[in-house]
């Protein structure tokens, strides 16, 4: 496979097979056994966009498995300020690495810097576009939880207008066969072309602003942050922000296995004391980007991830 | 009023192009897509709304002394999906040639959405909408996946 730019990229086969390679990944992503299997290989990671989880978890991935990282560093400061297209700056990174992890504030800059390059691209998020490394650790941590992705109920909440990372994980919850409930303000509605799509793709979807309501029989809420920095008009911002705070008393009538996610960092729609109740995953959610990536990257340069991975601790 | 009558209310052409069957309203549109919009070097006549037994009403181009290519044709599968072209040489239909809509539209619009990487001026790569649909046309950008807005687009032509 060339790159990974959507989740369109992957057959459901191949998702599930990355999923087992993260599994087998596990001990190696938490540092209990070292595995070099990307010696010599280094990954260019250009954010072009602030980023924290995404950014150090492809660096902690690959520095995991023996490969080196090199990094764009402050946009402010690159060759970026200067008029460079992104053209340009793949060319130079082409050269420069193995595999490059992008994120961009422009939709449609992961592709387009796929068909600039000649090493992989993972799209680590462009614009309000897609986010497909994330939805594949989203998927690693429900089916961590619940075993499989098959025909689970899903509530996405919060800002799915402007949350790619709602979008990708919508299309490939509904490649599984899941019941999608989608709980939003009304101005932070799941954009009509992709809820069209995926009713054109066979999904079963709920809207609503109901969050609470939505919760009883559901097997995951996955909540989402309302995005100060995509809104040009204050007036709505403070419309929308606060709409959901999620607190442990709401967790009364959830079903038991009921897990809660949040791709983070979150504002106040989870209240901390979530944190301590048996639904909250979000924080294993992160460490998973770890594993998800890790297989990712040996998928797309060609490694095969070994079927048994034992001992060589550190 | 007959199709010949429409056709001869501008002097029958030596050697060029006539387009025919374009939707009402959209030669000037044809024009421009077509880079001949303007001061050129060719003579060009126009008829506009003029009575169609097929469309109703229709437009007209006829272009002299340069027979437009196949390519640049195709640009106008946006506006004038079924237009008929015709080849003249010494008075005489020499060849007659139809749009293709294609897969793609490389080169001839680009994408409506205004967050697309595509908006930046200096990006050298082409820009690229895909055909879903026929009919109805519906094109998505190849980069940032955006349905189009086929009102939109005419605003956008390269």
């Amino acid at each position: 496979m060339a790159g990974l730019i959507t989740m369109d990229d992957l057959t459901n086969e191949q998702i599930l097979s990355i999923l087992d390679d993260a599994e087998r990944l596990l001990p190696v992503a938490r540092g209990e056994i070292y595995l070099p299997l990307l010696q010599g290989r280094i990954l260019g990671n250009l954010f072009f966009e602030p980023s924290t989880r995404t950014r150090m978890s492809f660096e902690t991935a690959m520095k995991r498995l023996g490969g080196d990282v090199v990094n764009l560093g402050d946009v402010k400061t690159s060759s970026v300020v200067k008029g460079e297209t992104l053209f340009d700056t793949i060319q130079m990174v082409d050269g420069y690495t193995d595999i490059i992890a992008m994120r961009h504030p422009r939709q449609g800059a992961a592709q387009y810097a796929q068909d600039a390059a000649r090493v992989p691209i993972l799209n680590g998020g462009d614009g309000a576009g897609h986010h497909p490394t994330q939805t594949m650790l989203d998927l690693f941590t429900i089916k961590q939880a619940h075993g499989r992705l098959e025909g689970l109920k899903v509530v996405l909440a919060g800002d799915l207008r402007y949350g790619r990372t709602v979008h990708s994980l919508s299309h490939a919850l509904t490649r599984f066969g899941c019941e999608l409930i989608f709980a939003s303000p009304d101005l932070l509605n799941m954009p009509e072309e992709i809820v069209s799509d995926l009713r054109s793709h066979g999904a079963n979807v709920i809207e609503t602003e109901d969050l609470y309501g939505s919760m009883a029989d559901a097997d995951v809420v996955y909540m989402t942050r309302i995005q100060k920095e995509r809104f040009a008009d204050e007036d709505e911002y403070a419309r929308c922000a606060g709409a959901y705070k999620l607190h442990a008393r709401h967790l009364s009538d959830v079903k038991q296995d009921m897990i809660i996610m949040h791709p983070l960092p979150r504002v106040d729609e989870v209240d901390p004391s979530v944190d301590t109740t048996r639904h909250a995953r979000y924080f294993e959610q992160a460490f998973n980007g770890v594993v998800a990536r890790m297989a990712l990257l040996c998928r797309l340069l060609g490694v095969t991830v070994p079927a048994k991975i034992e001992g060589g601790a550190l | 009023m007959s199709n010949e009558h429409s056709m001869r209310r501008v002097t029958a052409i030596r050697n060029g192009t006539v387009i025919d069957h374009i939707p009402s309203g959209q030669a000037m549109l044809v024009l421009e897509m077509l880079g001949i919009a303007g001061a050129t070097a060719v003579p060009v006549s126009l008829v506009m709304n003029v009575p169609s037994k097929k469309m109703g009403s229709k437009d007209i181009i006829k272009v002299e002394d340069r027979e437009l290519t196949q390519s640049e044709l195709d640009r106008l599968a946006l506006v004038a999906p079924d237009a008929r072209v015709a080849i003249i040489r010494a008075y005489s239909v020499a060849e007659k040639l139809t749009i293709n809509l294609g897969e793609e539209l490389v080169n001839v619009v680009r994408c409506t959405f205004s967050n697309c990487i595509t908006t930046n001026l200096r990006e050298p790569q082409a820009h690229r909408l895909k055909v879903v649909q026929r009919d109805p046309l519906q094109l998505r950008c190849h980069y940032c996946g955006r349905p189009q807005n086929l009102g939109e687009l005419a605003n956008n032509v390269l």
